[in-house]
């Protein structure tokens, strides 16, 4: 079917074909029409991958080709050539060339997004860390960090966190929310956090014997201030939800022994957690 | 784990029981381990695929400190319709575990 097609758009038409007339008439129509709405999809449907429908005589007379041609008296239409530019600057060939060739590896333009993060967990939410120094603490979060990284606190003068970066996969998202209008936690991130490089100097024998003071790890002042900035806005915010500050504060109650695929409906239960009452999570 | 933590003492963790190997009659498949999770016994198990799970327990020499070891695994899949877990561990658990406990952690969560 196809062959004979392009056989007659060989000969010129007119052509016999119910398809071909069918193909003819909304070209017709455009060059009618004042106005061309822009085409978005390709005129050629791909049927497999790297395989069109049509061929490459169909696709000549289905891009109208022939109609321009034949507008423009028989070729189709140039831009005028653009006058030469100045030969670029003659490059000397190098005097050297390295007897094996060398490979370029190709620059790498990855630029690495931070973990989606989960929809259970905004800006002022309650979480639980599971893992790590400070697990089974109830702890708010700020921000995610560009590392992806959550970053949280616990604040401090309620129960001990300091300003930590928690990875998601080790919390539990509470629902209830902390209102974080008040905060501004815009200085964090994960620089802030990165340890301090010792500076090695070249020691002698006498100084090897003697033990390195400056291996004291007390925090520098203005991370406390930092600490205190936050938490201050945050204890009020904390003190404007109801029992969440007692919820926060560290218990002496054992986890009840809720089998933890229940968890999220228990999670959801710390919202009416009374300090008095012995129930645990 | 800090010393003389203060009142909190939660467990963070679920109770799980060794069963044994992966194993049809007569033969066994050591690499894959059965848990008993403590408390479930339905096909909700599926919560708890890609926790991760630790077992533990104690040698005579101290290593790093300590005389308590642990080999960490994973939750791999339920196995049956009855709650069981198939686990797989970093190297495969001694047969000595057979009947033992094993800590099934909350994470990676995804709550």
């Amino acid at each position: 079917m196809i062959r004979s097609v392009s056989y007659a758009i060989l000969l010129g038409w007119p052509f016999e074909g119910s398809t071909v007339l069918r193909i003819s008439l909304p070209l017709l129509a455009l060059a009618m029409a004042p106005t061309k709405k822009e085409r978005t999809a390709s005129r050629n449907p791909s049927l497999v991958r790297g395989i069109g429908k049509f061929s490459r005589s169909k696709m000549y007379h289905k891009r109208g080709i022939w109609a321009i041609k034949a507008k423009h008296g028989g070729s189709f239409p140039r831009h005028e050539p653009k006058p030469a530019s100045a030969p670029p600057p003659a490059v000397k060939p190098p005097k050297f060339y390295p007897a094996d060739d060398v490979k370029t590896p190709i620059p790498n333009r990855r630029k690495p997004k931070p973990t989606k993060l989960r929809a259970s967990i905004t800006p002022g939410t309650v979480l639980i860390l599971l893992a790590g120094r400070f697990m089974g603490k109830r702890v708010v979060f700020l921000k995610q960090l560009p590392s992806g990284l959550l970053l949280v606190t616990g604040p401090f003068m309620i129960n001990g966190v300091p300003l930590r970066r928690v990875n998601q996969a080790y919390v539990i998202a509470t629902s209830t929310k902390v209102d974080l209008s008040g905060v501004n936690v815009d200085k964090f991130d994960d620089k802030y956090f990165t340890k301090e490089k010792k500076k090695t100097t070249k020691k002698g024998e006498g100084e090897f014997f003697e033990t390195d003071k400056e291996e004291t790890k007390a925090l520098p002042q203005e991370k406390k201030d930092d600490q205190k900035a936050v938490d201050s806005q945050l204890i009020k915010a904390i003190e404007a939800v109801e029992d969440l500050k007692a919820f926060t504060q560290p218990r002496r109650n054992k986890m009840q022994k809720t089998t933890h695929y229940q968890l999220p409906a228990v999670v959801r239960r710390y919202e009416c957690y009374l300090p008095d009452s012995t129930s645990g999570a | 784990m800090v010393k003389g933590r203060q009142g909190e003492r939660v467990r963070l963790y679920v109770r799980g029981t060794i069963l044994g190997y992966k194993r049809s009659k007569s033969n066994q498949y050591e690499n894959t381990s059965l848990v008993q999770i403590e408390g479930v016994n339905t096909k909700e198990v599926a919560w708890y695929c890609g926790k991760r799970m630790v077992y533990i327990y104690k040698a005579k020499t101290k290593t790093k400190g300590t005389r308590y070891r642990c080999i960490w695994g994973k939750v791999a899949r339920p196995h049956g319709n009855s709650g069981v877990i198939r686990a797989k561990f970093k190297s495969n658990l001694p047969p000595k575990s057979m009947g033992r406990r094993v800590r099934v952690f909350m994470y990676p969560s995804n709550i």
